[in-house]
C-alpha cells in the first residue's frame, strides 16, 4: 500500500471462514462510528467490508483449510476512512473479471441471474471509491468519506431549526 | 451473530418470520429451509416476513434468487413482506424489489 500520511491504522487478521465475516463487520462497525460516520454511511461500510470478506470465504481458496486468512486493514484520515480486505488466494474468477457489477434487470429471466455475482456490484454501490486487483489474490480498497459540511457533534441538538 | 426462524403454515401458505442478521455464516440455514419448501408440492405460497432481520447481505439476496428459480420450476409464489428501510434499500440496489415485493393490492 502507497503513503497515507497522519492515519492511524488498524489491521486485523481473520481465519478466511464465513462464521469470521461479522466480526470484520462489527470491527469496521466500530472504526466508523468512532469517527463520527453517519448511521447510513456505517451500515453502508459494513455491508461493503462484509461483502469483500465474503467474496475472499466462498472464492479465494480451492481447498479451504483452516489456516486460510484474511486481512482487514483500516486506514482512519481526517476526511475519509480507507479499508483494504486482501487475501491470498487464487485471485478473481474469470467471470468475475469479464463482468462489470451490475444489478439484477428487470426483463432478464431468474434462471439467467448469477446467485453470486452481486457482491462486487454491491461494493460499488455504497462506497465513494473502489479498487479491486488481482496480484498474488485479491486486494480490495474501499473509500467513504467524511461529510463534514454536514451538522457538527456540537449542533446536532439544535439542528432542527 | 444469529439467525432465528420461526414458521407458520396453513393451507399450503407458509409464513417465515426471520429475526437477527442474514450473511454468509447464517444463510445457509435460511437457504435450506427456503428450498425445501418451495419444493415440496403441497406449498403454494411462501411468504417470508423480515421485519425483524438487522442486517442482510448479497448471500441472503443470492438464496432468494436460487428459490426464485426453483418456484419457476414448481409454481410455488415465493414473496418477501415489512422491510425495514435499510433491507428495502438492498432489495432495490440489487434489483429483486420488484420481483418480490408484492404491490399495493395485491395478495394482501
Amino acid at each position: 500500500m502507497g503513503q497515507r500520511p497522519e492515519a492511524d491504522v488498524i489491521t486485523l487478521t481473520l481465519p478466511a471462514r464465513a462464521e469470521y465475516v461479522s466480526i470484520a463487520r462489527l470491527t469496521v462497525s466500530g472504526i466508523a462510528n468512532r469517527m463520527g460516520f453517519p448511521y447510513e454511511d456505517i451500515e453502508d461500510i459494513k455491508l461493503a467490508v462484509a461483502e469483500a470478506c465474503t467474496n475472499v470465504v466462498e472464492h479465494a481458496y480451492d481447498c479451504p483449510q483452516g489456516n486460510d486468512q484474511l486481512r482487514l486493514s483500516c486506514w482512519l484520515l481526517a476526511d475519509r476512512l480507507v479499508v483494504e480486505v486482501r487475501d491470498k488466494g487464487k485471485g478473481l474468477p474469470l467471470e468475475d473479471r469479464q463482468e462489470a457489477p451490475a444489478p439484477i434487470r428487470p426483463d432478464v429471466d431468474i434462471d439467467e441471474v448469477r446467485e453470486g455475482g452481486l457482491g462486487l456490484y454491491l461494493i460499488h454501490s455504497v462506497m465513494d471509491e473502489v479498487q479491486v486487483s488481482s496480484n498474488d489474490g485479491v486486494t480490495v480498497t474501499m473509500t467513504k468519506y467524511l461529510q463534514r459540511d454536514e451538522v457538527s457533534c456540537d449542533d446536532r441538538a439544535v439542528s432542527e431549526a | 451473530m444469529e439467525l432465528m426462524i420461526r414458521e407458520n403454515s396453513q393451507d399450503g401458505q407458509h409464513l417465515l418470520y426471520l429475526e437477527g442478521e442474514i450473511d454468509a455464516y447464517t444463510v445457509s440455514k435460511l437457504r435450506d429451509l427456503l428450498l425445501c419448501l418451495v419444493n415440496r408440492p403441497e406449498v403454494k405460497r411462501v411468504a417470508v416476513d423480515l421485519s425483524a432481520v438487522e442486517y442482510i447481505d448479497s448471500t441472503g439476496i443470492g438464496t432468494f434468487v436460487a428459490a426464485m428459480k426453483a418456484c419457476k420450476q414448481t409454481g410455488c409464489e415465493l414473496a418477501v413482506q415489512n422491510l425495514s428501510p435499510r433491507v428495502e434499500r438492498l432489495f432495490r440496489i440489487t434489483g429483486l424489489y420488484e420481483r418480490m415485493v408484492p404491490h399495493k393490492g395485491e395478495s394482501e
